[in-house]
C-alpha cells in the first residue's frame, strides 16, 4: 500500500527550503506512519530532488509530521529552473512512498 | 465574552476578488485584511515605483477597493492591508482617491512605511544567511530590502481611528493579530495571548486553503463548490478562544484536517514559529468541530520575540529562459528525448553561455524527476527547455533552439512557445529591530 492510502500532504516553501506535512487521516495510523517515514525514508524517496539535510519534527496532537528539507527547490522559488519551482507537487510525490501494510 | 470576527479577503496578490465582497457582505465581520505579498513581490514593486514614484503599490489595489470599500464603509468593516508593498502612501493616496470618487463620506486612511531598509544594507556587515556573505557584497545587484515589521504600528493605527490600513511589508499574520491586540487591550507581552493571536493570522493569511483550496483529493478528500470558495472568518474572543469559520452557504468547508494542514504550511519547527511579534508554539495544537464548518483551535501558546526582524532581499540574478514544443501519438517519448538531445547539442554548438540548465519532459520527469516509477508510455510530451545567463541576449537564445525544432528537430513538433524574463532573486537576512523604525501617515477623506 502506499502513503497516500492513510495521509494526506501539504507543501510550503520559504526561500530553497521546503516543508511537507503527513497527516493521518485516522489517528490509529500515527504510530506506524512515524515508525515508518523517518527522515532517512523521506531523503532517500527525494533523492536528485533534495540535496540538503532531511530534519523530521512530530506533532502528534495532529497526528502530524513535518519534514523541513534543505537544498530542495533548486535555489528557491524566485530563481529555479523548475516548472514547479514552489515545489507544490511535492506532497503527492511523497504520498506515493510504499508503506508495508499492517500486520 | 466580548469576541471579533476578522475576514481574510486574500492569500495572495492575484487571488479571486468575489469572496471577499462575500465576506463584507454576509460574514458580520468586523475587520476585513488582504494578505496580497508575496516574497518577491515588494522587489518587482520597486521597480515600477523606480519608474513611476506614484506607483509601486499592488496592481489590483484599485480594483479590490472598488468593489469592497462601500460594503466596507457601510458596515463599519476595517480593512488592513499589506497592498501598499513597496509604496503605501501612494496606495493610500489611491484608495482616499476610491473613496471620494464613490462619495463614501468620512474615511481615515493610514499608510505604514519604515519597512524599507536597502539603503541600510548595501552599507551594513549583516551576513545573509543563506550564502554567509556580508549584504554590503551585494550592494551593486540589490533590488530591495524590507524588513518584516509586527503588529504595533498598526494597533496605533486603529488606536487613532484608522478604518483602512495599508502597509509595505508587515508579517502576514501580524496583521490579524494587531486588531485582537486592538480590541482587547492585550499587552504586547502578553506572549501566550500573543502566540494565540498568530495563530488565527497564520490559518487565515492564505484565504481560501483553509476553507478547502489546495486540498481536495477527489474520491478522498472531496470538496464540494470550489469555484465559489468562501474564504475564512475567524472569531476570537477576549480570552484567547478561537473558532475557524466562513462564510454560511459558501463553497468550500472547514474540518479539522483542513486546519491541519493549514497550520503546518510554511512552517518549521512548530514549537518555534517565529514572527516580529513573538515565538509562537504550535506543537500542542488541538482542533475540534463544535459544528459543521466551525472548528475550535486549543493548545496555543507562545514564547518572548526574538531581538532581531527577518529582512527579504531581492537582487538582480540574471535572465532566465524558457522553450517549450509538443510531440503526441506513437513514439512521442522518443521524440522527445530526442528533441532535448538535438537542443542540448544545439547550445554547445552556438555556444550559449548559460549558467545554469535543466531539460524536461511534461508529462515524464518534470515535477518529480526520478521519484515515482516511470509511466507507460504517455500519449503526449512537452519539451522544456530552461537556462539562467548573465544577459537577455543569451537567454532568449535558449527558446529560440526549441523552436527551431520545428523545422529542424523530430517529426509532428507542434505548439511552440518561448519567452525571456529577467530574475529577481530573494534572499534573507536579520536585522536588528532597534534599526527599523515603522512610520505611520494619515490621509482623510
Amino acid at each position: 500500500m502506499k502513503l497516500f492510502d492513510i495521509a494526506h500532504s501539504r507543501t510550503g516553501d520559504k526561500g530553497n527550503i521546503s516543508n511537507i506535512s503527513v497527516i493521518v487521516y485516522d489517528q490509529k495510523d500515527y504510530e506506524r506512519v512515524r515508525e515508518y517515514v523517518t527522515p532517512e525514508r523521506v531523503k532517500a524517496h527525494f533523492k536528485g530532488i533534495v540535496n540538503g539535510e532531511v530534519v523530521r519534527y512530530e506533532i502528534p496532537t495532529l497526528g502530524a509530521l513535518n519534514f523541513v528539507m534543505q537544498d530542495a527547490l533548486g535555489g528557491g522559488v524566485t530563481r529555479s529552473l523548475a516548472l514547479d519551482a514552489h515545489g507544490k507537487c511535492l506532497a503527492s510525490a511523497l504520498l506515493a512512498m510504499d508503506i508495508p501494510a499492517k500486520n | 465574552m466580548r469576541f471579533i470576527r476578522i475576514g481574510s479577503g486574500a492569500g495572495y496578490s492575484g487571488d479571486r476578488i468575489e469572496p471577499a465582497v462575500e465576506l463584507a457582505e454576509k460574514g458580520n465581520i468586523n475587520y476585513l485584511v488582504f494578505e496580497c505579498l508575496a516574497e518577491r513581490t515588494i522587489a518587482i514593486a520597486q521597480n515600477a515605483k523606480l519608474n513611476d514614484p506614484t506607483k509601486g503599490y499592488d496592481p489590483l489595489l484599485t480594483e479590490r477597493f472598488e468593489a469592497v470599500l462601500p460594503i466596507c464603509k457601510k458596515n463599519g468593516i476595517k480593512i488592513i492591508t499589506n497592498m501598499g508593498a513597496a509604496n503605501p502612501q501612494a496606495g493610500a493616496a489611491k484608495v482616499r482617491e476610491i473613496a471620494t470618487r464613490l462619495g463614501l463620506g468620512k474615511l481615515k486612511i493610514a499608510a505604514i512605511s519604515g519597512d524599507d531598509v536597502v539603503e541600510a544594507l548595501k552599507v551594513s556587515d549583516t551576513k545573509i544567511l543563506e550564502t554567509g556573505a556580508p549584504a554590503s557584497s551585494m550592494a551593486s545587484v540589490l533590488v530591495s530590502a524590507n524588513a518584516y515589521v509586527g503588529a504595533a504600528p498598526m494597533v496605533e493605527a486603529l488606536a487613532n481611528g484608522a478604518d483602512v490600513i495599508i502597509t509595505g511589508r508587515v508579517a502576514d499574520p501580524s496583521m490579524f493579530l494587531a486588531p485582537q491586540i486592538h480590541e482587547f487591550g492585550w499587552s504586547q507581552d502578553d506572549w501566550d495571548k500573543i502566540g494565540k493571536g498568530t495563530a488565527v493570522g497564520h490559518l487565515l493569511e492564505c484565504g481560501g486553503q483553509v476553507t478547502g483550496g489546495y486540498y481536495a483529493e477527489p474520491g478522498k478528500k472531496d470538496v464540494a463548490d470550489l469555484a465559489r470558495l468562501g474564504f475564512p472568518i475567524a472569531e476570537v474572543s477576549e480570552d484567547g478562544a478561537i473558532v475557524i469559520t466562513k462564510v454560511e452557504g459558501s463553497g468550500g468547508t472547514v474540518t479539522e484536517h483542513t486546519c491541519k494542514e493549514q497550520i503546518l504550511y510554511e512552517v518549521h519547527d512548530p514549537k518555534t514559529y517565529l514572527t516580529p511579534d513573538v515565538t509562537a508554539d504550535f506543537s500542542q495544537i488541538t482542533f475540534t468541530e463544535i459544528a459543521p464548518n466551525r472548528i475550535q483551535v486549543g493548545g496555543v501558546t507562545g514564547r518572548a520575540r526574538t531581538d532581531t526582524l527577518k529582512v527579504s532581499v531581492g537582487y538582480n540574478d540574471g535572465y532566465m529562459g524558457e522553450g517549450q514544443i509538443s510531440y503526441a501519438g506513437p513514439g512521442a517519448l522518443a521524440r522527445g528525448q530526442l528533441a532535448l538531445e538535438i537542443v542540448k547539442e544545439r547550445l554547445k554548438i552556438t555556444g550559449v553561455k548559460a549558467n545554469e540548465l535543466r531539460f524536461d519532459l511534461i508529462g515524464v520527469n518534470s515535477i518529480h524527476a526520478d521519484v515515482l516509477a516511470p509511466a507507460p508510455e504517455p500519449t503526449e510530451v512537452r519539451v522544456r527547455v530552461t537556462g539562467r545567463c548573465d544577459s537577455m541576449k543569451e537567454a532568449v537564445r535558449i527558446g529560440n533552439e526549441v523552436e527551431t525544432l520545428y523545422t529542424n528537430g523530430p517529426a509532428s513538433g507542434g505548439g511552440a512557445t518561448k519567452s525571456a524574463k529577467q530574475v529577481v532573486a530573494m534572499l534573507s537576512a536579520l536585522f536588528p529591530r532597534d534599526k527599523v523604525v515603522p512610520v505611520i501617515e494619515y490621509l482623510e477623506a
